[in-house]
């Protein structure tokens, strides 16, 4: 059940520190994600973001500074055409172009393919100390960013007109959500994975909206959900060595249906 | 070596791998092009890109279980079109609970490319799957393509005036008969066919690029729906074959003798004509409004 | 329930509904409806909001099935589709490949296995069509870039091409402006006049109306009574079909009918602007 050093070696306590902290800012902006009906955004930009993370590998960057480069990048990019018409086909041209991008950078790179996987995937073994950090420095800014905001967003997300008739700067509320998701993105990126931080973002949230009475239930249960998924994917990713995104995605897809069940 | 080896490089027509890769691009890409333009009309793109995503998890499947790439794909596609054709009908619930489920998917996927990289020598298999690499598909896939691109055809081709009805005024189409639910089912079919298609060709996380670059392209700029699927085909053809030129010429870009990836130039030859495109739509109405 | 045409009916009925009703789970959005329509009648279908004007409407159409009750067109000789059906207003993409010609064209053999060819009677049919509708130009017009009003009579010669019994139409006169629904009207009456063509119109607000229509048929909480404008739009009668107290309001040809819990506009005739 518990084999030694799930807890005594230094990248398994990276693994835990770091997982922790993504699973709270994962359960806080996908609380918003899911009140608006983000998840393509969600979607969209932890992806892109992999480009970042590709790149950085070339020139022996930080990853995580990459993957902050390019979230954020594409989060102004989402929303600086969310306004066009057929945003849609754009967003998701744009997304396989960030993606093809990465794979160049991974071919004339000479990337090694185990990382390739891990930055697509996850690897709780991949976390040093210096990721730790970084993941640590972003998400303090992402909690303190969606504590100031926490009301105007929240009011918003609900009645977007009402906020506006208040005399918000909607505007600059949309671009705060969108550097939210991105701070998010890059924060989960390396532990989770570019293809899977989606799942982070979106399944503890919807089923906490689901079991949550008032906003502020349904984001303690977001947490909460996030929370219990990474920790028991952690420590089954240890036991097995499978990947952890595979975990982290099984997880959340049935705490989903749980609440689901359970509120029918 | 002079200039024009960048651009063109010497014995393009000789190898067979890029033999391969033109044949078998082309005939995906008639595919793509065409079931595309519904695609975009029907708004349908999340659901072709979910399409291509899912294909990932069927094609390591199929390599642990020793099958061919291409009926994973297939296999997983025809599950997940089916199950998102006959799945729930609360449009914003429908969107999480496909985002879940295809997120678990990907972590499927995740699993047995895992499991593909420990107990066979493919260590390349995740990346081929996931990015594709038309210049190493094997010629005897060719006559499997060949025989999906003409089914998805035939489909489109039979179907083609109910569909248009169902997509311009679904319930003018249900009020004079048309059976719009199997109508969208048989769609499906075309869709999952050419979504997977395109995945095994430049890859299952860029086989959007394909599906709805081109298609999205012609769309905005023929006038008439004939002309959108014929001209669709014919930029998606173009598409390919110019990322095969492009990656085939890259062998003598920096660093030198590696050779960009196919895939790449596709996904942004997509995009590029895509933005193309929405510049000349852009002209064209300011010189006509300007002209009167 | 069944739908069917029999021939053995007075001959003189384009449309005959007995007993129906329509439920959505254990609710009767219609109840207990009966009533004929002479064929080449015009007419409006009135009532405030929500009161199952559009689902019965859908029902004759054929996209909601009723759960009990008949519904028959005699008129129609046992024609599978006797109907046109023109739906309430929605957008079409300004980008999509689809002229005003291709939409009408679907309706003229849009439910035609494969392509359509173009030959010279197809087209001429088209554009008779359009003509009808008074839309002679504007054949090769991108449809998505019509305005509501253009779009409108795009759709109804869409539902005209295949040479309906019946137009149906569905609150074709909401979010257009007033010259734009009066071209509506007028396009519609005409039609029907030259065409022989009995047409059901759904609208809450009758006045546009009251020059061209024939009889009306008042829908409120899914009950239904129809008649001449002045056997209907009585104090006694809408009281009954209310429930309460309205009021029957006549002001300079116009008809206001107001009821205290429909006093925010939501009344047949009360003026929205």
């Amino acid at each position: 059940m518990f084999p030694p050093g799930l807890f005594t070696l230094q990248f398994m306590q990276n693994a835990w520190i770091a997982g922790t902290a993504i699973a709270i800012i994962g359960g806080i902006v996908g609380f918003f994600v899911v009140l608006r009906g983000a998840t393509f955004v969600a979607h969209a930009v932890p992806r892109a973001s992999f480009a970042g993370a590709a790149g950085a590998a070339v020139v022996g960057q930080s990853s995580v500074l990459g993957l902050g480069t390019f979230a954020v990048l594409s989060a102004l990019g989402i929303a600086s055409i969310s306004r066009e018409r057929r945003h849609g086909v754009a967003t998701a041209l744009i997304l396989a172009a960030a993606l093809g991008l990465g794979d160049l950078f991974l071919t004339i790179g000479h990337v090694y393919a185990p990382a390739v996987f891990a930055l697509l995937f996850g690897q709780i073994v991949g976390i040093s100390t210096h990721d730790v950090r970084a993941v640590l420095i972003v998400s303090v800014i992402t909690v303190v960013l969606f504590a100031a905001a926490f009301r105007p967003l929240l009011l918003q997300s609900v009645s977007p007109h009402v906020a506006e008739a208040h005399g918000f700067w909607t505007r600059g509320l949309e671009i705060l959500f969108l550097l939210l998701v991105s701070g998010a993105a890059a924060a989960m990126v390396p532990v989770v994975g570019a293809l899977l931080a989606f799942s982070l973002m979106v399944g503890p949230a919807a089923a906490g909206s689901i079991l949550g009475k008032s906003p502020l239930q349904a984001l303690a249960w977001s947490v909460a959900f996030g929370v219990l998924s990474l920790w028991l994917s952690v420590w089954l990713a240890y036991l097995t060595f499978w990947p952890i995104g595979f975990y982290v995605s099984g997880f959340c897809l049935l705490f989903y249906f749980a609440a689901r069940l359970i509120k029918r | 070596m002079t200039w024009y080896q960048y651009i063109w490089a010497p014995g393009i027509w000789g190898n067979p791998a890029v033999h391969t890769a033109w044949t078998a691009g082309t005939l995906v890409a008639l595919a793509s092009g065409t079931v595309g333009v519904f695609v975009v009309m029907r708004g349908q793109s999340f659901t072709g890109h979910a399409l291509g995503d899912v294909g990932s998890t069927g094609a390591a499947g199929a390599f642990l279980a020793g099958v061919g790439a291409l009926w994973g794909f297939l296999a997983a596609g025809a599950v997940t079109g089916g199950s998102i054709e006959w799945l729930g009908r609360r449009v914003r619930e429908r969107d999480i609970a496909t985002g879940v489920v295809m997120a678990f998917m990907l972590g499927l996927s995740a699993l047995f490319l895992y499991l593909v990289s420990i107990y066979t020598n493919a260590s390349n298999a995740p990346m081929a799957i996931l990015f594709g690499s038309l210049f190493t598909v094997s010629p005897s896939l060719q006559p499997a393509l060949l025989g999906l691109s003409i089914a998805a055809l035939a489909i489109l081709a039979l179907i083609y005036r109910p569909l248009l009805f169902s997509t311009a005024t679904p319930e003018v189409a249900q009020s004079r008969g048309i059976p719009v639910r199997l109508v969208g089912l048989a769609f499906m079919l075309a869709l999952v066919v050419a979504a997977e298609e395109a995945a095994l060709a430049v890859g299952a996380i860029l086989s959007t690029a394909l599906l709805i670059g081109p298609a999205a392209t012609a769309a905005r700029m023929a006038r008439r729906p004939g002309m959108a699927v014929l001209l669709a085909a014919g930029l998606a053809v173009g598409n390919i074959w110019l990322g095969i030129l492009l990656a085939y010429d890259s062998y003598w870009w920096p660093p030198i003798h590696t050779g960009w990836p196919v895939s790449f130039f596709v996904t942004v030859v997509s995009l590029g004509m895509y933005a193309a495109g929405g510049l000349i739509q852009r002209v064209r109405t300011t010189v006509r409004e300007g002209g009167r | 329930m069944k739908i069917e045409q029999t021939v053995q009916t007075t001959p003189q009925a384009a449309l005959e509904i007995t007993d129906l009703g329509v439920a959505y789970e254990s609710t009767w959005v219609l109840d207990h409806i009966d009533l004929t329509v002479k064929q080449g009648e015009f007419i409006g279908i009135i009532g405030p909001n929500g009161a199952g004007k559009s689902t019965l409407l859908k029902t004759l159409a054929g996209l909601i099935r009723p759960s009990r009750g008949e519904i028959r067109f005699p008129a129609a000789r046992g024609r599978r589709h006797p109907v046109g059906y023109v739906p309430q207003r929605f957008d079409l993409d300004p980008d999509l490949p689809l002229r005003a010609r291709d939409l009408v064209g679907l309706g003229l053999d849009g439910h035609r296995w494969g392509f359509a060819w173009p030959n010279a009677q197809r087209g001429r049919k088209i554009e008779q069509a359009l003509a009808q509708v008074d839309l002679t130009g504007f054949a090769d017009h991108p449809a998505g870039k019509l305005s509501g009003g253009q779009l409108q009579r795009v759709l109804i010669a869409q539902a005209l091409v295949s040479d309906p019994e019946l137009l149906l139409l569905d609150e074709p006169l909401s979010s257009l402006d007033l010259a734009s629904a009066q071209t509506v009207v007028d396009v519609v009456h005409r039609v029907s006049q030259n065409l022989g063509v009995t047409v059901l119109l759904v609208t809450h607000d009758m006045n546009p109306l009251l020059p061209v229509m024939d009889r009306l048929i008042y829908v409120v909480n899914g009950q239904a009574v129809i008649g001449t404008v002045d056997q209907v739009v009585q104090k006694d009668v809408l009281d009954k079909l209310y429930g309460y107290d309205v009021e029957v309001l006549r002001l300079h040809g116009r008809i206001l009918v107001v009821g205290d819990e429909t006093a925010s506009g939501d009344a047949a005739g009360f003026e929205h602007r």
